[in-house]
């Protein structure tokens, strides 16, 4: 029967069929549960179709939207901390005159451990009887009471931003250092002729030219930061009184303690389309740049 | 004012001297040329004066002031960098006006400026392309036009026409000179290009390995070169030169054949001395068909053999076999010459220039200027 297929088909068809059964099925049963009332524990609801109700049970659901917004609020804060914190880092190592390797490899430390771990660290470090943090700002005298960091649902979230920046904040740094070693001198050397301090020469020189690369890096957090689960579930998993759920973390609930797979698949999509549209942002804004700096990549 | 002085000016990169204590005074208003051969610190030199490269050794003076520490900025100068060095993500119109903006100007004398410097340099249509957008050579005027639009006190320009076509090439020296028959500013120009230094420049400075070997006017390096390495290296053809020994009055060169000792250099060498003997090839010529020259007595006649001929229209260079290599000539009023055909050569010795074969450096003067 393979006779009548031909051969760049027949090549493809291995992957094609690996494909099929890893990511389409179950992106398409995934899809269709959405539209089911499905329980993990009862099967059988996985075959009754309910159309749009899960979807317009999560639109009018304040969780749902609570966390949906927190997630932007933590993706805008992280993702502005992430690319100043990178981009002061990637120009203090490009500074180095020696030793440029050594402090590129101590720069990569954080994207070593994994997100649990990451998420167990500071989960201890910012506990507010025992943590590291509620006993420096003791002993420095800057407070005498203990900050119930994980506890107080502001102090939570900004505790897990602490954690997200400090794990990922060298993805910017990688990424805007390349640029900067990338970086042609000649232009850098002509602002200074033209009568450029130092800053002017970084402002209207150095970040046009290191600016696609930051928001390559924004796009590539976009999506881990979109999707982060292990730290928030670690830390506070989305207590006090949800007061840090995010989607991820909403959803995993949904699916996996009150076995409603087929209400949190429809969560799911919602939010991966919320994922989407980040990416389409920054993409534009990373053409934009390209342009601008007339790069031919 | 601005006087620019270069006081026993060094440059090295770990232990390697890449220039090796130049001294060098350009008066104000003065346009000097630098050429040498590549690699010879032509580039560096311009940059230290920039403020661009740390100064090893000795000083930069610019107006009197030793400018050492100043910062680029400082230094009231504009730079043509060899390689362009466009910010990329700017307009043309904007990378020619940047100076002036950082220098506060309002926008209507950004405008004018940058207006005015565009129509000298021929840009007025690409004023709203980005430098990846232009090719070579408009790259290159966008380049000039960001210097000019700032009238500094001093021009440095490193090799600012080196990519473009003959004919803008030769358009543009002559804006360059109007530009600086008009701003008067002081300029230190770089160029591979000698056609461009003896018509650009009041003074040629040559340098080789890092040091100078002579600093002249574009008459006085052509006619008077201080050293072997000068003489082969401006003018165009390049000077016949070979290397003889003397005997008897006679130059005796490697395979056997010789020329009698030009009279003028009688009292300059020694019996059995080895020297570089060198002659333009506007000095030998097929007997009849040269320039008039002064000395009637200072012509030497050989019978040599042709070995080939480049017509180049109203005149020939005609290459004869003599001592042992080709020696270029140049035959005014030419006529056609068969290769192999051997004909009456003058050689016009009050033109000869002769070296030490030792340390390269002239021996004595023509006698004419
Ligand atoms: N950063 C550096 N480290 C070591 N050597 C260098 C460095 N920059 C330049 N050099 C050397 O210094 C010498 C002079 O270089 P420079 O660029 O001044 O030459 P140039 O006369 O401008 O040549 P060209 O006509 O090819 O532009 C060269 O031999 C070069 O190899
Ligand atoms: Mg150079």
């Amino acid at each position: 029967m393979f006779r009548k297929l031909s051969p760049p088909v027949l090549l493809l068809l291995p992957a094609l069929i690996v494909l099929t059964a890893v990511v389409l099925l179950p992106l398409l049963l995934s899809l269709y549960s959405s539209f089911t009332p499905f329980r993990l524990t009862r099967p059988a609801t996985l075959w009754i179709w309910i159309g749009f109700r899960n979807y317009e049970r999560i639109l009018s659901d304040w969780v749902f939207w609570a966390a949906f917004l927190r997630t932007i609020v933590l993706l805008t804060i992280a993702l502005n901390l992430e690319m100043l914190f990178g981009l002061g880092l990637a120009l203090l190592v490009n500074k180095a005159t020696r030793g440029k390797r050594v402090l590129r490899t101590i720069m990569m430390f954080p994207m070593m451990f994994s997100p649990v771990l990451v998420g167990f660290q500071f989960k201890f470090m910012f506990n507010d009887n025992v943590g590291l943090v509620n006993n420096a700002l003791q002993s420095l005298g800057l407070t005498d009471q203990a900050i119930p960091w994980l506890i107080d649902g502001n102090l939570a979230l900004f505790a897990i931003v602490v954690a997200e920046v400090w794990s990922s904040t060298s993805v910017f740094a990688i990424l805007i250092l390349a640029g900067l070693l990338a970086m042609p001198q000649e232009p850098v050397e002509a602002s200074k002729v033209d009568g450029c301090t130092p800053w002017q020469t970084f402002r209207y020189v150095t970040l046009p030219y290191v600016m696609p690369f930051a928001y390559i890096a924004m796009t590539i957090r976009s999506l881990d930061i979109a999707r982060a689960y292990d730290i928030v579930k670690i830390m506070t998993d989305g207590g006090p009184a949800r007061r840090t759920e995010l989607i991820w973390t909403l959803v995993g609930r949904t699916a996996y303690s009150d076995a409603q797979m087929g209400l949190a698949n429809a969560m799911a999509y919602v939010s991966i389309l919320l994922s989407i549209l980040f990416t389409i942002y920054f993409f534009r804004k990373l053409a934009a740049a390209r342009t601008q700096i007339g790069a031919e990549w | 004012m601005a006087q620019v002085s270069l006081k026993k000016l060094v440059k090295s990169y770990g232990a390697v001297q890449v220039v090796q204590g130049i001294d060098l005074d350009v008066a104000d208003g003065e346009f000097i040329a630098l050429v040498g051969p590549s690699g010879c610190g032509k580039s560096t030199t311009l940059r230290m004066i920039a403020g661009l490269e740390s100064i090893s050794d000795g000083a930069v003076e610019i107006g009197g002031t030793v400018v050492n520490d100043l910062p680029p900025r400082d230094r009231n100068i504009s730079m043509v960098f060899q390689s362009y060095a466009l910010y990329p993500h700017m307009t043309v119109r904007e990378n020619m006006g940047f100076s002036l903006k950082i220098a506060k100007q309002p926008q209507s004398e950004i405008d004018r400026q940058v207006n005015e410097a565009s129509a000298i340099l021929g840009l007025e249509a690409l004023m709203d392309r980005r430098p990846a957008q232009l090719s070579g050579g408009q790259r290159q005027r966008v380049a000039m036009g960001r210097a000019i639009v700032r009238h500094p006190e001093v021009f440095l320009f490193d090799e600012p026409l080196s990519n473009l076509d003959a004919k803008l090439r030769t358009q543009m020296r002559t804006e360059i000179k109007k530009l600086h028959a008009k701003v008067q500013s002081t300029v230190i120009y770089v160029t591979h290009d000698q056609v461009e230094a003896m018509t650009l420049a009041d003074r040629i400075v040559i340098m080789r390995d890092g040091h100078i070997e002579q600093v002249g006017t574009p008459d006085e390096v052509f006619k008077r070169p201080a050293s072997r390495f000068v003489a082969g290296f401006i003018g165009s053809p390049p000077m016949n030169i070979e290397e003889a020994t003397i005997r008897d009055g006679q130059m005796v060169f490697r395979n056997g054949d010789s020329l009698p000792l030009p009279a003028q250099f009688a009292g300059a060498v020694t019996e059995s001395q080895k020297v570089v003997f060198g002659l333009r090839p506007d000095d030998i010529f097929p007997s009849g068909h040269g320039l008039s020259s002064g000395g009637a007595g200072m012509i030497h006649e050989a019978e040599l053999p042709v070995s080939i001929t480049e017509p180049l229209g109203n005149e020939t260079l005609v290459f004869v076999e003599f001592a042992g290599r080709e020696w270029v000539s140049r035959m005014l009023n030419p006529h056609a010459l068969r290769p192999g055909e051997r004909i009456a050569m003058s050689f016009d010795f009050s033109q000869a220039h002769l070296f030490s074969a030792e340390t390269g450096k002239s021996l004595a003067r023509p006698v004419k200027d």
